[in-house]
C-alpha cells in the first residue's frame, strides 16, 4: 500500500510538484467552478478557456516559453473577452451566452491568425495541453498565489455572489455592487483558467473547474457543503490521476480529468441528492 | 495495414507519374520545386542550384509533426513540378494537401531505398538500453566503420544485421504496437536524415527526380550532387572521429524528443527520451519516473533540449537528477540563417559537436 500510494511521491520531486500544483488548482479553481455551475454558466468556463488560448499563444510567440508572457497574454485576452461580453450583455439586448460566444470566437480566430502568419508554428499543442509533470518553481509559485488570491476574493464576495446566483434581479435592484460582483467573478474565472493551463493545459483546466462542481451537486445542498465536496473531489481526482499516470503509464493531464469524470459519473448514479439511484428507488419514509 | 497500403499507393502513383510525366519544356525560368520541411529544402537547393526555385512548406524551427498547411502552401504545391517529401509518414498532413491542390508533378520520396528503423515498443526502452550500450562500447566495430567507405556494400549489409539485432526478435510485434501507439506516424521512425549515409540516399533520390524533370540541366545536377556527397562523406568521417573517442559509459543521451535512432545506430549512441516519437504525445508520470531512475543509476551527466518541443519537462528532470543541460540539438528543423544550424550539414555538425562536448565533459 505504501509503495502504491506514497512511494512515487517520496521518490520523485516532479510527482510532489505535480501534486502540489493540482492541489493549488483544486483549492482555487473548483470553488469558482461551483459558482459557475450555480449561475448556469458551466459552459462559460469552456468559452473563456478558448478566449485565453490565443493570448497565451501570442505571449509564447513573443517571449518564448516564458511563464510571465504567457500568463499576462492569457489574462489580457481572457479579461478583454469577459469585459466586452459582460458590457454587451448589460447594455444591449443580446444575452450573455451569445455575446460571450461571439467574443471568444473572435479572440480564437485572432489567435490562430497571429500564430499562422508568424510562420513558426511552434509546438502550440504543448502550450494547449500543458505539462503537469513539468512545473518549475516559478509556475508553482504562480499557481499557489493565484489560488490564494482566488480564495480570498471569493470569501470577500461570498454573500454578493450567492445573491447573484439566487436572484440577480434582486441584487441589481438593492445594490450597486452587482456589476462589480459580476466582473470580479469573471476575472476570477480567467485567473484560475490561466493557472490551470500551466498545470493541465487550457482545455483540461476547465475540466478540473467544472467536473468536481458537477459531481458535488449530487452530494450536498448548501453552498458551503457544495464547495467542500467539490474541492475534496478535485484533490482526490488529482491524487488518483497522478498515481494512475505513474503506475499505468498514462498521460497525466487526461488521467486526472478522467478520474474527475469518473467521480462525476459515480455521483450521478449514487449521489444521495437527486442521484439516479435515489430517483429510481425512493426511500420509504419519503413516501406518503 | 494502412502503412503498407499508403506505401503501395504512393509507389504506384510515383511509377505512373514517372512514366507519364513529360519532360518539362526547357526555359530560363527556374523549375518550381516544393520541399516539405527545411532540411529537405536545403538539400534540394544544394542539388538544384540556380536551375530551380525551392519553396519550403515548414520553415526553420517549425515542427513538421503538427504543421497546418495554408492556402499559399496549396498553391505552391499545385504549381510545383516536383514535390520532395520525407516519406515514412513523417508529413501526416501531406496527403490532404496534395488532394486539395491538384498536384500533378513528380513526387519524390526522399527516404526511398533507405533502411528504416522500426519503432521500438516504448515500454521496452529500459531493457533495450543494455543491448544498445554494449554495441556502442565495441570500439573495434567503430574503427571498421570509420575505415569502410560509404559505397561499400559490405558495410551496408553489416548495418542490416546490426539493425535486425538491435530491434529485437519480435520485430512484427513491435511494428504493430508502434502502429497502435502512433497513428500519426507509420511503423517506422521517419527521422532518417540523422544518419549521413541516409542523406546520400536522400540526395540520390532528389537528384534523379530533378534530372528526370529537367534533362537539359541533368549534368549540373549530377555535378552538384557529387560535390555535395563529397561534403557529406567528409562530415560523416569527421563525426565518426569525434564520437569514436567517447568511452562506452558516456554514450547515453537524454533528449526531449525521441528522434535520433538513426543517429544512434550510425554512430553508436543510445538516445532515451521521456516522450514517444511524436511531439504530440504527452509524457506519462511513469515514463518520466523511469527516465529519472535511468539517469540516476547510470550517472548520466547531460540532458539535451531541442529547438522544437517542450523544454520545461527536461529542465525539471535535469533539476531533479543534478544532470546539466547539455545544449540545444536540432531534430527536425534547421535554425534561422543566424542560428547555429542554417543548413543540413551545419545541423549535423552542430548536433554531433554539442553531443560530443556535453558527453565528454
Amino acid at each position: 500500500m505504501w509503495e502504491l500510494l506514497v512511494q512515487p511521491f517520496a521518490d520523485f520531486g516532479f510527482m510532489r510538484r505535480a501534486l502540489m500544483g493540482c492541489i493549488a488548482i483544486s483549492v482555487g479553481a473548483t470553488p469558482v467552478g461551483v459558482f459557475l455551475m450555480l449561475r448556469r454558466m458551466s459552459l462559460t468556463g469552456d468559452a473563456m478557456a478558448h478566449a485565453i488560448l490565443p493570448g497565451a499563444a501570442v505571449g509564447y510567440l513573443v517571449a518564448g516559453l516564458s511563464l510571465g508572457a504567457m500568463t499576462v497574454g492569457g489574462l489580457i485576452a481572457g479579461m478583454a473577452v469577459a469585459l466586452l461580453a459582460g458590457f454587451v450583455t448589460r447594455v444591449t439586448a443580446l444575452r450573455e451566452d451569445a455575446s460571450l460566444a461571439a467574443f471568444y470566437l473572435i479572440s480564437l480566430a485572432v489567435g490562430v491568425l497571429i500564430v499562422s502568419t508568424r510562420g513558426s508554428n511552434v509546438d502550440l499543442m504543448h502550450v494547449l495541453f500543458g505539462t503537469v509533470l513539468a512545473l518549475d518553481d516559478a509556475a508553482l509559485t504562480l499557481l499557489c498565489s493565484i489560488a490564494t488570491v482566488s480564495v480570498f476574493t471569493l470569501a470577500a464576495l461570498f454573500r454578493l455572489l450567492v445573491l447573484e446566483c439566487a436572484d440577480p434581479q434582486f441584487l441589481r435592484s438593492v445594490s450597486g455592487l452587482s456589476a462589480v460582483t459580476h466582473f470580479t467573478f469573471l476575472a476570477l474565472v480567467v485567473l484560475n483558467l490561466v493557472a490551470g493551463f500551466h498545470a493541465l493545459g487550457t482545455l483540461m483546466a476547465v475540466g478540473i473547474m467544472i467536473l468536481p462542481a458537477a459531481a458535488a451537486r449530487f452530494w450536498a445542498v448548501g453552498i458551503g457543503a457544495l464547495i467542500a465536496v467539490a474541492v475534496s473531489v478535485a484533490m482526490l481526482s488529482s491524487l488518483s490521476g497522478l498515481l494512475l499516470s505513474y503506475h499505468f503509464s498514462l498521460p497525466s493531464g487526461p488521467a486526472i480529468i478522467l478520474v474527475a469524470g469518473f467521480a462525476y459519473a459515480l455521483s450521478l448514479v449514487f449521489g444521495p441528492v437527486g442521484g439516479l439511484a435515489t430517483l429510481a428507488f425512493p426511500r420509504r419514509h419519503l413516501e406518503t | 495495414m494502412p502503412t503498407l497500403r499508403a506505401l503501395l499507393i504512393s509507389a504506384t502513383a510515383l511509377l505512373a507519374l514517372s512514366l507519364s510525366a513529360p519532360a518539362i519544356a526547357q526555359s530560363d525560368r527556374p523549375m518550381p520545386v516544393v520541399a516539405t520541411f527545411s532540411i529537405l529544402g536545403d538539400m534540394v537547393k544544394r542539388i538544384g542550384g540556380e536551375h530551380i526555385a525551392v519553396t519550403t512548406l515548414v520553415g526553420p524551427n517549425g515542427d513538421a509533426h503538427v504543421y497546418q498547411p495554408t492556402p499559399t502552401d496549396a498553391r505552391a504545391v499545385s504549381e510545383a513540378t516536383i514535390l520532395v517529401v520525407n516519406g515514412l509518414q513523417f508529413e501526416g498532413w501531406l496527403d490532404r494537401l496534395i488532394d486539395a491542390s491538384d498536384f500533378d508533378g513528380i513526387r519524390v520520396v526522399a527516404t526511398e531505398g533507405i533502411e528504416p528503423i522500426a519503432f521500438d515498443d516504448e515500454h521496452d526502452q529500459g531493457d533495450n538500453l543494455d543491448v544498445h550500450a554494449e554495441g556502442a562500447g565495441d570500439d573495434h566495430d567503430h574503427d571498421e566503420h570509420a575505415e569502410a567507405g560509404h559505397d561499400d556494400e559490405h558495410d551496408h549489409d553489416e548495418h542490416a544485421e546490426e539493425a535486425g539485432h538491435d530491434d529485437d526478435n519480435d520485430h512484427d510485434e513491435h511494428a504493430e504496437a508502434a502502429a497502435h501507439d502512433h497513428d500519426d506516424h507509420g511503423a517506422f521512425d521517419p527521422h532518417a536524415w540523422h544518419s549521413l549515409s541516409n542523406a546520400t540516399d536522400y540526395v540520390d533520390n532528389i537528384t534523379a527526380a530533378l534530372a528526370q524533370a529537367d534533362p537539359a540541366n541533368a549534368a549540373d545536377f549530377y555535378q552538384n550532387r557529387a560535390a555535395y556527397v563529397a561534403e557529406i562523406e567528409a562530415l560523416d568521417a569527421e563525426i565518426r572521429e569525434i564520437l569514436a573517442a567517447l568511452p562506452a559509459e558516456r554514450r547515453i543521451v537524454v533528449t526531449s524528443h525521441d528522434a535520433y535512432q538513426y543517429f544512434g545506430r550510425e554512430y553508436g549512441l543510445t538516445f532515451i527520451a521521456p516522450q514517444g516519437l511524436s511531439t504530440e504525445s504527452e509524457a506519462s508520470a511513469k515514463d518520466v519516473a523511469r527516465l529519472i531512475q535511468q539517469i540516476r543509476e547510470r550517472g548520466i551527466r547531460a540532458v539535451f533540449i531541442e529547438n522544437i518541443g517542450d523544454a520545461r519537462l527536461l529542465e525539471q528532470i535535469a533539476n531533479e537528477t543534478g544532470a546539466t543541460i547539455g545544449g540545444t540539438l536540432y531534430p527536425g528543423a534547421l535554425s534561422g540563417p543566424d542560428g547555429p544550424a542554417p543548413t543540413y550539414l551545419d545541423m549535423m555538425r552542430h548536433n554531433a559537436m554539442t553531443l560530443a562536448q556535453a558527453l565528454a565533459s
